[in-house]
């Protein structure tokens, strides 16, 4: 049997080749990858492939004129700006949150739990609309921090606390599973060997939790990004200070200029996905150092 | 270092995991806790580490009470069943640890830290695997490093927690080896928890026997094995058949089976308890005993050839009704027994346990063929 023979031979007992039904040992492997690549291809590659399309329609200077547009810019830097100061905030936060919510036992836990998926099921809207109310002059919020002369609704402030409290829930549960796997005996060992409290969780948990703290602050980083309902009605919107890119976006497509709407959002979605990727490979690396596979 | 257990107990809920515990154990001794799941072995363990707390009671080390001292203060090495080594270290940052986290005053510098690491990777002979994550060890090798890591800061006291428990038998028996060869170097005083008898009886100096939360007898590993205190160590601690019945005039009897126990006063409710090897078996019953066993099995691996026999007309006690007979393998070229044989077990030596006394006493034929003694145990 010639070398190339023996390769194939071994490469088709590794990877048994699609309509090879006989190696096989779970059933559906065609029905099943099939039907998940037809709904990623329906309900997130088209639309995207439409995105490009309306894009693709104009030429590169008018795509450039469009996307460096000065109002336009200044809405990148307070949309970065604030979905940056929003995530780091939810990183403290919701690592706090979670490390309460897996450490500790006490009354009212399985309650709080469930109220940290409620920004994902509350219409961000209507959390927008709370929000500006809370924070405004004369709201419960807002009279006491106009006393101390911070003035949160309808400024960037605002668009931080919106952003800040729609993307939560992505920092606590996709910390919170790797906290309760963390086992006991890592930190018991720690200690046992001297360790202070500060030291074991610098040297011990954290290096543990971080990849799965930089992806949950990676994805309410996104998701801040592309923050609408929530936000619009507590930013005051004024053009250079407080308007938000996907404010434009909505902004062009009210004067029916597709084409333009799109360019935006093809920036957007560009830094999305760019962020998403470079994320995903470094944590593949990390952890197949870490874990040898 | 001596450590002194006294009277220490600990409860979970509504399960008391110890009772009133108190023990003394010896300075540079390696001492073995054994006991079922359930017994409290590695809970005391964890209480004399202080990564759990007792609910009454005191842990002395050397006579000064520890017992409110926090683990990171009492200086000793602990070793995990799952060796909890940190994945995100290397094996020689895995082994630093615990040099590293000395207070800054007492942290040696950075070079002297890297050669006593340097050093315990020679000890355990792993210095070309000290850049490898603990991912990439095989389990001997993961629990080699737990071990140097956790004497990296000299403690005086080493704590293992079913430190084999993980590891496959091949493995294990080096290990074990391995792990007394350090003992006896370093005199550590040390203290392992296992459910493994013959790891126990092989490895340590003084085997403390547990059960639900009790200690049940504390002696050398040989004493241990020959004069078992009680029903549970002599259970515990090995293969053993049991006769149970009632005794008469000296005479213990079941069914069509009896054994003459000379120098018994004792009448009614007793039971027999033989180790394997003090029994023989014979082709016809004889004098002083008639127990008639037909032979399930025959394994033929090892020194010895062990013969598994159902009693033929009573029942014995535990084990699955199954007796077993420790015989030589030129008797067994001489005897031939092949499953289905009627064979009569021929005790030499026994130990008889009544309802007046926790102790057995010790009956031996072999010695009184002519003129029946009793030997009592204290």
């Amino acid at each position: 049997m010639s070398t190339a023979n023996q390769a194939s031979a071994v490469i088709s007992q590794r990877w048994p080749r699609i309509g090879n039904r006989s190696k096989r040992v779970l059933p559906g492997f065609g029905l099943s990858l099939g039907i998940s690549l037809l709904f990623i291809s329906l309900i997130l590659m088209l639309p995207l492939t439409g995105l490009v399309m309306e894009v693709s329609a104009m030429s590169f200077d008018q795509f450039w004129f469009v996307i460096t547009d000065p109002r336009v810019v200044a809405s990148y830097k307070v949309t970065a700006l604030a979905a940056l100061a929003a995530s780091l905030f939810n990183g403290l936060f919701g690592l706090l949150l979670a490390w309460v919510l897996v450490r500790y036992e006490f009354p009212g836990k399985r309650l709080i739990d469930a109220v940290v998926d409620l920004p994902f099921a509350l219409p961000t809207a209507v959390a927008g609309i709370v929000l500006a109310t809370l924070f405004a002059e004369n709201g419960w919020y807002g009279q006491w921090l106009s006393k101390l002369g911070i003035e949160v609704a309808f400024t960037p402030v605002g668009i931080v606390v919106a952003m800040a409290f729609t993307s939560l829930p992505f920092v606590v549960r996709t910390v919170q599973p790797v906290l309760e796997e963390l086992a006991p005996e890592d930190e018991e060992a720690a200690v046992s060997l001297g360790a202070s409290d500060g030291l074991v969780f610098r040297r011990v948990i954290f290096p543990a939790l971080w990849p799965a703290l930089l992806t949950g602050v990676a994805l309410s980083f996104t998701r801040s990004l592309g923050e609408f309902g929530a936000v619009i009605f507590i930013a005051g919107n004024m053009p250079y200070v407080s308007e938000v890119t996907s404010l434009m976006i909505f902004v062009r497509l009210q004067e029916y200029d597709y084409a333009a709407a799109s360019a935006i959002a093809s920036v957007v979605l560009m830094v999305s996905l760019v962020m998403l990727f470079a994320i995903t490979l470094w944590q593949a690396r990390y952890l197949k150092r870490v874990e040898g596979r | 270092m001596t450590i002194t257990v006294d009277g220490i107990s600990k409860r979970f809920g509504k399960f008391q995991a110890l009772n009133n515990v108190s023990l003394d154990i010896p300075e540079g001794k390696l001492t073995a806790l054994l006991g079922p799941s359930g017994s409290g072995k590695t809970t005391l363990l964890r209480i004399i580490a202080g990564l759990e707390s007792a609910d009454s009671g005191q842990i002395a080390f050397s006579g000064q009470d520890v017992t409110k001292l926090h683990v990171r203060d009492r200086n000793i090495g602990f070793v995990f069943q799952h060796y909890a080594l940190f994945r995100h270290m290397t094996v020689a940052q895995n082994i630093a640890f615990g040099l590293d986290s000395l207070p800054r005053k007492q942290r040696p510098p950075k070079a002297e830290i890297q050669k006593r690491v340097n050093e315990l990777l020679e000890m355990i002979q792993l210095p070309h695997l000290a850049n490898r994550f603990p991912a990439q060890l095989s389990g001997g090798q993961k629990q080699r490093v737990a071990l140097a890591r956790s004497i990296a800061t000299r403690p005086k006291i080493l704590l293992l927690d079913e430190p084999f428990g993980a590891l496959d038998a091949k493995v294990r028996k080096d290990l074990r080896r391995w792990l007394r060869n350090l003992h006896d170097e370093f005199h550590f005083t040390s203290i392992f928890v296992t459910h493994d008898q013959e790891e126990a009886l092989e490895l340590s100096d003084q085997v403390v026997v547990m059960s639900q939360g009790n200690v049940e007898q504390v002696n050398e590993p040989t004493e241990l094995y020959a004069r078992p205190d009680s029903r549970f160590v002599f259970d515990f601690l090995g293969q053993v058949n049991v006769l149970s019945g009632e005794v008469q005039h000296s005479r213990l009897n079941q069914g069509n089976a009896w054994v003459t126990v000379p120098g018994i006063e004792h009448q009614g409710n007793a039971q027999l308890y033989l180790r394997p090897h003090e029994v023989r078996l014979a082709t016809a019953p004889v004098a002083h005993a008639n127990l008639p066993l037909r032979i399930e099995a025959v394994s033929l691996i090892g020194s010895e050839v062990r013969v598994e026999l159902r009693p033929e007309g009573w029942a014995s006690e535990g084990s699955d009704n199954i007796w077993e007979v420790g015989i030589s393998h030129a008797e067994f070229n001489q005897q031939r027994p092949t499953r289905g044989d009627l064979r009569y077990a021929v005790p030499e030596i026994g130990h008889l346990f009544t309802d007046k006394d926790t102790q057995p006493a010790t009956v031996n034929w072999a010695e009184a063929e002519s003129l029946p003694r009793v030997r009592l145990i204290n």
